[in-house]
């Protein structure tokens, strides 16, 4: 382990962390709030004395990053980052306990949208602003930003943008990871900056539209109202699922429409399945619950808003799906595992892999029949090479182990299944709500300090996709030779 | 600029490694997903797996946008192929590694009737490169710029050579030599001297010269001897028949000594003026027999690197002749270093150079006034070629009172076909080819040379 470059790459973060403080500063003084916008602001001028301290050395030899540092620094970055996010919550009163305002902070970065708020509106515009904006950084990646903004020389800062994008597998759009990462950002400005627009035409003032919009483009899932997106007009709730239905798009997609590639586009067959679910389950949902509403288009908007926000991870809610019948609760159970596409900001399993397991269990079950049969499992037309199968094996693998490891724990706390099993789940697929006691008008403050610390981890682990999370368990990790 | 790469051998990912620290776009494409995997995780660029020669993967790579396509797979005529269909699909230069020694004498005819901007035999060039040294034996390598007409010597300070201790601006002023000490390598370092620099022991010193001064120079300070008359390659590969043919052009009598009869016999009938040698190459007696002791120039040739090394360093201790290593893998060369072979030769990275070299002169075409760009020393020296097309604050006025910025020396200029050595006297015109050798600066137009 390369410690000098290590804390190099935390010291920028940190510095960068800096910057995006002074953001709800700003909207603290706009909003007439200064006692807490002097709190946002001291502790962004922290984060900024400690970022320059540690990466003081400047090394710059980023050709000394290897795999392994790159995945460090990614798990390492992102927990110091809502380390120091956290402490506004605490200095300002809004949040006691540290440990809530690290849940908190953390749900709020890896674009989860859990919260331990039972009055989210109590809190002043300042907070809510950051609480939003902790998705927008957390829905992209910090470090694709700073790869994006900052001349890092070398094909190796592909290892951190592997570690840190979502995906079986990472690959470039442009040949330059700097271009890519630009690229993405781009884009991902771009589709926030349209959101903004929509939301305010549809009605909604603009501090709400900026909220929700970093909500939903990152995939996360903070309400700035205690009834979430419920209480705004049913044209704004659409408009929102919508918004979170296109954030959960591979970004190829944008790209290739962009570049006018549109057969490329249109033949991205994760993308095709992601559309295909959405529909298949917002209807089926739709069927299901159609005594519990009025009108046909009412219930359509809630199934598709449920739905759109389950499958893209991003875990707003316009009514209580908790008492919804057994069928659709289900369903909605599954989408939060499956999650959304590859290369989006949102979270979960990834349609991708939920395809690749699919073909290979095909692949498998023909094997049986014609046991001397070759057969190359297939990806957009593309051979999928044997790396990418095990990986997606072991990642699958990984995550049962996760998810019923930190389901043993939490259950420690004597609630019953349904509440302890969807917690862990949507910690680890970054949805928000679960179900009976975290369900959608609930909250996550009932836990033991150990069962939040536990889905503290299993959020980051979520969001960087396991590997990160778990390499840095590994003592040998941490030795220098 | 956006450049394709097809196929990702050793070369593909040396020229991705150069080419990727230049802020080109670069696409690799290869068969082989291993290869190409081994390139997009260290280096900065974009895989794609697949048949360089088909149009489906080139337009994947695309090569609409491309501006240039570099064909280096093992095949030669999977390069002419990809190189041509590149051509029509798009609208980029092409360059195509073609070794076979079959089509040596129709290289001209191809790249002219294919379309390719340049066709690259590395074998050709290697051996272009030994015949140069041979002829010059005091040197440990000779750079060409200006179309050949100068050539940047570098020689090795040794213990009992009169420079050692030397104070630089005493060349001019008691040697009386005509020469320009260009660039000193010390260990790592690559330093521009200035009048007051003494060498060392151990210091790779580069002049400027033409050929007479430059033996008046060497006979001076007193290393190295003239030209070469006999010379003894171990291994009979393609390098070796190119270097022969070279060297027997010059009259330079040429014994080459190989293990394998059938390699031996081809060998004969191809130069029949050279003595061909059936025997192993390693062995201590053949090669005092077949007269190493007395011989001029040797070269060791040989697949192995480790055989050449070990040939090298037993040739420089039992005659005075001038050795050349071939080394293939480019790595630990660091260490290489140490040894004090003479000269060594990476027929790998002659490829890679005159790519990158070609790939860096469109470059700065594009955007700048530099006609050529030459890397010198590992890159850690730059040899710049401007021409000047208009007056300005540098021409008409004598070099000695220009303000010269520090690390950057004008080495030579070319008026009117013409090589001068230039002196404080001299001054730039308008028509002049001018070189420029810097170190740690960047240059974009011969103006920026001054202060200010």
């Amino acid at each position: 382990m390369n410690f000098a470059i290590l804390s190099f790459i935390i010291g920028f973060i940190l510095q960068f962390e800096a910057l995006f403080l002074l953001l709800p500063w700003i909207v603290g003084m706009i909003y007439g709030e200064y006692h807490v916008a002097l709190i946002y602001l001291a502790t962004a001028v922290v984060c900024f004395i400690l970022g320059k301290l540690l990466s003081f050395r400047h090394t710059g030899r980023f050709k000394e990053l290897y795999v392994r540092e790159g995945f460090t620094a990614v798990a390492l970055g992102w927990f110091v980052m809502s380390v120091f996010g956290a402490i506004p919550f605490v200095l300002t009163g809004e949040i006691p306990f540290y440990i809530d305002a690290l849940f908190e902070t953390i749900s709020g970065f890896t674009t989860t949208g859990s919260s331990i708020l039972s009055d989210v509106e109590a809190l002043s515009y300042a907070s809510l602003f950051w609480r939003s904006f902790t998705h927008w950084i957390g829905g992209m990646g910090v470090f694709v930003f700073i790869m994006a903004i900052l001349p890092m020389m070398g094909g190796s800062t592909m290892n951190l943008m592997r570690a840190e994008s979502p995906g079986p597998s990472v690959g470039k759009l442009v040949p330059r990871v700097r271009d890519t990462a630009k690229i993405l950002y781009g884009l991902y400005m771009a589709i926030t900056v349209l959101g903004v627009i929509m939301l305010c035409l549809c009605g909604m003032p603009l501090f709400d539209s900026l909220c929700t919009t970093f909500g939903s483009v990152g995939t996360g899932g903070f309400g700035i109202k205690n009834s979430s997106i419920g209480g705004y007009s049913p044209l704004i709730q659409n408009a929102v699922t919508v918004l979170m239905i296109l954030s959960g798009v591979n970004y190829t997609v944008y790209f290739c429409l962009l570049s006018k590639q549109f057969k490329e586009a249109f033949s991205i067959e994760e993308v095709r399945w992601y559309f295909l679910i959405i529909f298949a389950s917002a209807l089926t949902i739709a069927w299901n619950i159609r005594p519990l509403y009025a009108t046909l288009g009412e219930t359509l908007r809630y199934s598709f808003f449920q739905v759109g926000t389950i499958i893209t991870t991003t875990g707003f809610a316009t009514t209580d799906f908790n008492l919804w019948p057994q069928l659709s609760k289900t369903i909605l159970l599954l989408l939060m595992m499956i999650g959304a596409c590859a290369g989006s900001t949102g979270g979960g399993m990834k349609v991708s892999r939920v395809l690749i397991l699919f073909k290979a269990i095909r692949k498998e079950l023909s094997m049986m029949i014609h046991p001397r049969m070759v057969k190359k499992i297939k990806m957009d037309g593309h051979n999928l090479s044997h790396e990418t199968l095990r990986s997606t094996n072991v990642y699958m693998t990984a995550y049962f182990i996760v998810l019923f490891v930190s389901l043993l724990i939490v259950s420690l706390d004597e609630y019953d299944l349904t509440t302890n099993f969807t917690a862990v789940l949507a910690t680890l697929n970054n949805i928000g709500p679960g179900l009976e006691l975290v369900g959608p008008t609930q909250n996550f403050a009932l836990f033991s300090p150990l069962s939040k610390c536990v889905l503290m981890f299993d959020m980051l682990a979520g969001r960087l996709e396991l590997f990160p999370m778990l390499v840095i368990l590994l003592p040998s990790c941490w030795k220098k030779y | 600029m956006n450049i394709i790469i097809v196929g990702c051998g050793k070369v593909g990912y040396t020229l991705v490694e150069q080419l990727g620290g230049e802020n080109h776009n670069i696409t690799v494409i290869d068969t082989n997903e291993e290869k190409v995997n081994s390139i997009t995780d260290d280096l900065d660029a974009m895989g794609i797996v697949g048949n360089g020669v088909s149009f489906q993967t080139l337009s994947e790579a695309g090569i609409d946008h491309a501006d240039l396509l570099i064909a280096v797979t093992g095949s030669d005529e999977q390069n002419l192929l990809c190189c041509v269909i590149a051509k029509k699909a798009g609208h980029c230069k092409t360059i195509a590694r073609v070794r076979n020694p079959i089509y040596n004498n129709e290289i001209a005819f191809l790249r002219e009737e294919l379309g390719l901007a340049m066709i690259i035999n590395p074998e050709l060039s290697s051996a272009a490169e030994i015949a140069r040294i041979f002829q010059f034996p005091s040197a440990v390598k000779i750079d060409t710029f200006s179309k050949g007409r100068i050539e940047l010597l570098h020689f090795r300070v040794t213990h009992d050579c009169l420079l050692n201790n030397y104070e630089l601006i005493h060349i001019r002023t008691t040697l009386k030599c005509d020469v320009l000490v260009c660039m000193v390598t010390r260990g790592d370092q690559v330093l521009i001297p200035r009048g007051d620099f003494v060498f060392r022991e151990g210091d790779v010193v580069a002049i400027v010269s033409t050929p007479p001064k430059a033996n008046d120079f060497f006979k001076k300070i007193g290393i190295g001897a003239g030209r070469a008359r006999t010379a003894m390659i171990v291994g009979g590969g393609t390098i070796a028949y190119y270097l022969a043919r070279r060297l027997l052009e010059v009259g330079i009598h040429t014994k080459i000594i190989d293990q394998d009869p059938a390699r031996c016999e081809h060998l004969s009938e191809l130069l029949p003026k050279a003595s061909i040698i059936c025997g192993d190459g390693t062995d201590e007696r053949l090669l005092i027999q077949e007269g190493l002791e007395n011989v001029d120039a040797f070269a060791a040739l040989t697949g192995l690197d480790e055989e050449n090394i070990l040939l090298s360093l037993y040739a420089k201790r039992t005659s005075r002749a001038k050795v050349v290593t071939k080394i293939n893998r480019i790595n630990f060369s660091g260490v290489l270093s140490d040894i004090k072979l003479d000269t060594i030769s990476y027929p790998r990275l002659v490829t890679a150079d005159m790519i990158i070299k070609y790939a860096r002169s469109m470059n700065e075409s594009l955007n700048s006034n530099v006609e050529n760009l030459y890397k010198l020393e590992d890159g850690h020296a730059e040899a710049l070629e401007f021409y000047i097309k208009e007056d300005s604050a540098v021409t008409n006025v004598p070099l000695n009172r220009l303000h010269i910025r520090k690390n950057i020396l004008v080495c030579s200029i070319v008026r009117g076909g013409q090589a001068i050595i230039p002196s404080g006297q001299d001054e730039l015109h308008v028509g002049d080819y001018v070189v420029v050798v810097l170190t740690h600066a960047r240059l974009n137009d011969i103006k920026d040379i001054i202060e200010g």
